[in-house]
């Protein structure tokens, strides 16, 4: 039998934060601009110039740090991270290596095996880099500084992680906390929640750890996956052959399922890090801290709770609504304006995620107003639309946040509640359609949904189906 | 001198400032170093036992910024400190990750 082996991973994540301005500089730090609109003196590294950092970014890492249950270093300072690469103009990256703001933490995540927790080691504020754009007819690179000096916070993890489904419920666990903090959106196809993997294998039962490798370039929780097994067979096959894993930081290229190595030896990482004489050190207060601290929104689990105390419905829904931030605001604001919960979670669970991925979006991209979701779920209380107009108002509501009681109004989609007009119409629907009125009568009870249909037809849509269904009997 | 640099250290910190130098420049690199190390070793004859590390000359803290846009769009006075530029992009040599 062949040996056993056991894979242990930690993780890096660079979560982008949702400032609107770079970390050391009043740059905006909107996505997409035209390249390099977004830059001046101290993004681009010009000698003299000055960063000065952004109040909110250490807001944010300190309530990630609490949230991750992390000791808050309260002298805390920035260091120079030396390396040369065109994609960082000033030759050092500006981060924390001696004093970061946060340690010693852990975050609980679901398994197989019921709750595991995973150690948190550090997490540090630092600034991106550029993006360098290949250039083939100069056969040279074009840098865009405009992603330069965006804060990240780099959170990483302890080598606690056994498996693939221990990573990506490890990564769900602090994208749920991030986006509900509204510290970032964690969106990994953007970029703003990136995952570096180091892994190595061991011999199940070994006490030392074997050697490990980084993996880089993980854009999506499938992408960790494949990786995950892709190198845990490649240390495997490497130590069954009798030879060594070697220390490097590898690509990973999800469209082969291979990795390459990144480095070579002779560039091996020396960073020569030393304190950043730009940045006076940081003193986090006590009264900062309480301050964050009282500003704690409730977590997932704690909603999830008071949802299933509070509201009627399957844990499934409440699993989904509260498996985004945003579209739990618009639920519990919804039921707040007087809708009912289990109506409201209906329209959240069937119309709104059949659009969100016809549309190919995020939770997060949802536009409607409460109100407006409120507004029509009272339009089909009162009867005022029938069904098949509510979804038809809801689309348009979703597209454009349009008021439905206006459109409604200005569409004319009322439903006709006047018996003489509706009964008119069923009439002239019997006239026409001897066949079906034949078939009915001689017990072919389906026939009358063709005669609903024709009336509806006829009627636009506007009828209330029960009186359709209640005249249509009444006069065959 | 008392600090001797050897070939291997020139050749690793040449590779880590990405400079290439002639045999000729490394001999006298080599020379240069050793010098500086040496005046830097006179700092170990204080005695600095009990002494907090400085990162900043100042005694200040708690330099912030409010998170506001102040900055606009000067791209094309930012682009006239690219030697080359292209497309509102600084040129740079070909570089691969």
């Amino acid at each position: 039998m062949g040996k056993q082996y056991e894979t242990v991973i930690g993780l890096e994540v660079h979560v982008e934060l949702a400032t609107k301005t770079k970390i050391f500089c009043g740059c905006s730090t909107e996505f997409g601009g035209a390249p390099n609109t977004h830059t001046c003196p101290v993004c681009t590294g010009m000698p003299g110039s000055l960063p000065v950092l952004n109040k909110q970014v250490l807001a944010y890492a300190v309530a990630v740090g609490l949230a991750t249950g992390c000791n808050i270093t309260q002298y805390c300072k920035f260091d120079r991270k030396n390396y040369f690469y065109p994609d960082n103009p000033q030759n050092y990256q500006i981060s924390q290596l001696y004093l970061p703001i946060c340690r010693d933490g852990k975050v609980e995540i679901e398994t197989e095996d019921g709750k595991k927790l995973i150690g948190i080691h550090e997490i540090h504020m630092e600034e991106d880099a550029g993006k360098l754009v290949h250039d083939e007819w100069t056969d040279c690179s074009l840098v865009d500084y405009n992603r330069s000096g965006v804060p990240l916070i780099e959170i990483v993890s302890e080598p606690d992680m056994r498996s693939a489904e221990e990573v990506i419920a490890y990564l769900e666990k602090l994208r749920m906390l991030v986006q509900y903090l509204g510290a970032s959106d964690c969106k990994m196809q953007e970029g703003s929640m990136r995952a570096d993997v180091n892994l190595s294998v061991r011999e199940v039962g070994a006490t030392e750890y074997g050697t490990r490798t980084e993996m880089k370039n993980l854009n999506s929780f499938s992408a960790i996956t494949r990786a995950i097994a892709g190198e845990r067979a490649r240390q495997i096959d490497l130590i069954e052959a009798g030879e060594k894993v070697v220390q490097e930081t590898r690509r990973w290229d999800d469209n082969v399922g291979k990795s390459y190595a990144m480095r070579s030896k002779e560039d091996a990482q020396d960073y020569r890090y030393f304190p950043d004489p730009d940045l006076v050190p940081i003193v986090v207060t006590d009264e900062f801290l309480a301050d964050i601290k009282a500003r704690q929104p409730e977590f997932r689990e704690e909603k999830i709770a008071r949802y299933k105390e509070e509201f009627d419905i399957p844990d499934y829904d409440i699993d989904i609504i509260t498996g985004s931030k945003h579209m739990a605001d618009i639920f519990e604001e919804t039921v707040a304006l007087g809708a009912q919960p289990k109506k409201v979670s209906n329209w959240l669970m069937v119309e709104t995620l059949r659009l969100l991925k016809e549309n190919n979006m995020d939770p997060e991209d949802i536009r409607f107003s409460p109100e407006n979701l409120a507004k029509l779920i009272k339009l089909t209380d009162e009867k005022a639309i029938n069904s098949t107009v509510a979804k038809e108002v809801f689309e348009e509501m979703f597209k454009n946040d349009i008021d439905p009681e206006k459109y409604v109004e200005d569409k004319g989609l009322k439903t006709v509640s006047d018996e003489g007009a509706l009964r008119k119409t069923v009439e002239e629907v019997i006239a026409n359609n001897p066949q079906s009125v034949e078939d009915y009568r001689n017990g072919k009870e389906k026939a009358i949904g063709f005669l609903v249909g024709q009336t509806m037809k006829a009627m636009k849509g506007k009828a209330d189906p029960g009186m359709v269904n209640r005249l249509l009997k009444e006069l065959l | 001198m008392a600090n001797i640099i050897s070939d291997e250290i020139i050749e690793y910190v040449g590779i880590l400032a990405k400079l290439e130098l002639s045999h000729e420049e490394k001999q006298e690199a080599k020379k240069d170093m050793g010098r500086m190390l040496d005046y830097i070793d006179k700092l170990g004859e204080l005695d600095t036992t009990d002494v907090e590390p400085m990162s900043h000359v100042f005694p200040m803290q708690n330099v912030f910024r409010e998170d506001v846009v102040t900055n606009g769009d000067t791209r094309e006075a930012i682009l006239k400190n690219a030697p080359q530029e292209k497309d509102g992009m600084f040129v740079v040599p070909k570089t691969f990750d």
